[in-house]
């Protein structure tokens, strides 16, 4: 048999890997976060995502797609996700998986929607709902090394009960401003009444768009929509703005 | 071999029903698409059956809705293993539509708004297996599932079922749809699980 | 003739790319044949969950790439495509 003229090792190859729940943790009414264990695990890129399949007894058998939240460490890796009532994977993992199971999955894929450290531009972090997962990973990638670079997060959600990680963006991250934007409902005494957000919430809380930022923007298919609309609008450059739309079936 | 997760059932599912090979049945009725969903304004809706020889019959909206309907409860099999039993449409036999065309034909290529398509055999669309629906459940079809109106031809997988149809192109020879160039079966029994060419 | 949006982006389609080029496709650079746009996959708008995968223009809506898996073959059109560019591994 002919050997390839450049060998591959075959462990690069992308590939599905067992993963075991080692802990779980409630972040919110709806928002679990799940610690996989996942042997072999080459790291990820602050952003990145993973495909998680589900098989049945009976074979059926599907995948979607999920934002890493943790920063990385070791072959630990940590899912947060957000309970769809009416969806066919999310109720399960956020329900129903228990300390021990498996799950398949696979990745870390994508290069986009990712922070390197070596960016030197300022950066805006804009949320909806649970499209804060991936920029906690980002966040959290900043804190581990210690970087400095000037970040701001904007973060849209419907009432204080749905926020996630609330009391781990309440310690203080040197150069990184956070604004809580609500929808529905607001804290007591909160500045800003309920609505959803608009162009001069984005201007008031990100950046001008002359100090060129790069844009993050991760939410439902509608908010990213109207966000990256409206960061057009104010002048930013579509080529700095990177979207994550979530699904609506999850 | 894909690990088994313990105690994941996907949706929930009964099995009272006699499934095609492959397929699990679902109470819900999922939204799958190929592209967006188009905005169709029924003033400007037509729905035109185009012949071998270039001859068009053309129907509005009003003259499409002046049409007699039938109103049929069907079950569904999609290619992606979802089954949905005993779903209720109204709409237009394709027997209607086309009794007055004059064609020689044997295959037909379904279009959409948007660019999606999909080929049957013109004899599949007749004798009452095949229909445009524009009432699902009672209601206006609504335009995630394909509204306002959609092929219904429940005999075949779901893809060939065209959303937001808007015309049959007949013709002589065979040719393939949006699905069908890239490895979707030609024809799609589900009993006979034809998912893909060559199955 | 408005459109709603009901896509994800070319992210989202990331692993089963990588999974048959065996490399992050997603920051592959390409031209849509219809409208000359160029962009990352990343930035296209993809629709999965369906038949198959369909990646489509951000600029005109057009099908830039779709792939379709059965248990015995992969199909994939990339014909919306006028190229591809990656920079070379190292």
């Amino acid at each position: 048999m002919a050997r390839a003229a450049v060998p591959r090792r075959l462990g690069d190859r992308l590939r599905w890997t067992a993963a075991r729940l080692t802990d779980r943790r409630v972040e919110s009414a709806t928002a679990r976060t799940l610690v996989f264990e996942v042997p072999g695990w080459p790291g990820h890129l602050a952003g990145q995502h993973v495909d998680v399949r589900l098989t049945a007894e009976d074979g059926y058998s599907t995948q979607r797609s999920y934002s890493v939240a943790s920063a990385p460490d070791g072959e630990s890796v940590e899912l947060t996700v957000q309970r769809v009532d009416d969806g066919e994977v999310s109720p399960y993992l956020t329900d129903e998986l228990a300390v021990g199971d498996v799950v398949e999955l696979r990745g870390p894929v994508g290069g986009w929607f990712v922070w390197r450290p070596e960016q030197k531009e300022p950066i805006l972090l804009v949320a909806g709902g649970s499209g804060l997962v991936p920029l906690m990973a980002v966040i959290r990638m900043r804190r581990a090394i210690g970087n400095r670079t000037p970040f701001r997060l904007v973060y849209s959600v419907r009432s204080p009960e749905y926020q996630l990680f609330g009391s781990e963006l309440r310690r203080d991250d040197p150069g990184l401003d956070k604004t809580y934007l609500y929808s529905r409902s607001t804290p007591p005494q909160w500045p800003r009444p309920p609505g959803r957000f608009t162009a001069s919430d984005l201007s008031g809380a990100g950046w001008p768009p002359d100090f060129e930022p790069t844009c993050y923007v991760c939410g439902s298919t509608g908010f990213v929509e109207r966000a990256a609309g409206l960061l057009v609008a104010l002048g930013h450059h579509p080529g700095r703005i990177r979207t994550e739309r979530f699904g609506p079936s999850r | 071999m894909p690990i088994v997760s313990r105690g994941f059932h996907g949706r929930a599912r009964d099995a009272r029903h006699r499934l095609p090979p492959g397929q699990y049945e679902t109470a819900d009725f999922p939204v799958l698409s190929a592209g967006p969903t188009p905005a169709v304004d029924l003033d400007q809706w037509e729905f035109t059956v185009r012949t071998e020889t270039g001859a068009r019959h053309i129907w509005d909206w009003a003259e499409f809705m002046a049409l007699p309907s039938q109103t049929k409860t069907v079950d569904l099999h999609c290619v992606t293993k979802w089954s949905k039993f005993e779903t209720e449409w109204q709409g237009v036999s394709l027997d209607v539509l086309l009794e007055d065309v004059e064609t020689s034909a044997e295959y037909a290529l379904v279009h959409s708004y948007g660019d999606y398509t999909t080929n049957v055999p013109l004899e599949d669309l007749l004798d009452g297996q095949a229909w445009i629906a524009y009432r699902y459940d009672g209601e206006e079809l609504p335009p995630e599932h394909g509204g306002p109106a959609r092929l219904l031809i429940p005999h075949l997988y779901f893809w060939k079922s065209a959303k937001w149809v808007r015309g049959i192109q007949l013709l002589d020879v065979e040719e393939r749809g949006f699905w069908e160039n890239i490895g979707y079966h030609d024809y799609g029994d589900p009993w006979r699980e034809q998912r893909y060419q060559g199955d | 003739m408005t459109l709603t949006p009901d896509f994800l982006d070319g992210n989202a389609a990331a692993g089963d790319l990588e999974f048959l080029f065996g490399t992050d496709m997603t920051m592959a650079s390409g031209r849509c044949r219809g409208c000359g746009e160029q962009m990352m996959l990343a930035q296209t708008h993809a629709y999965l969950g369906g038949p198959g995968m369909v990646l489509r223009c951000p600029g005109c809506e057009g099908v830039l790439l779709r792939l379709v898996h059965s248990p015995t073959q992969v199909w994939l059109d990339a014909g919306g495509l006028d190229y591809v560019t990656m920079p070379a591994p190292a």
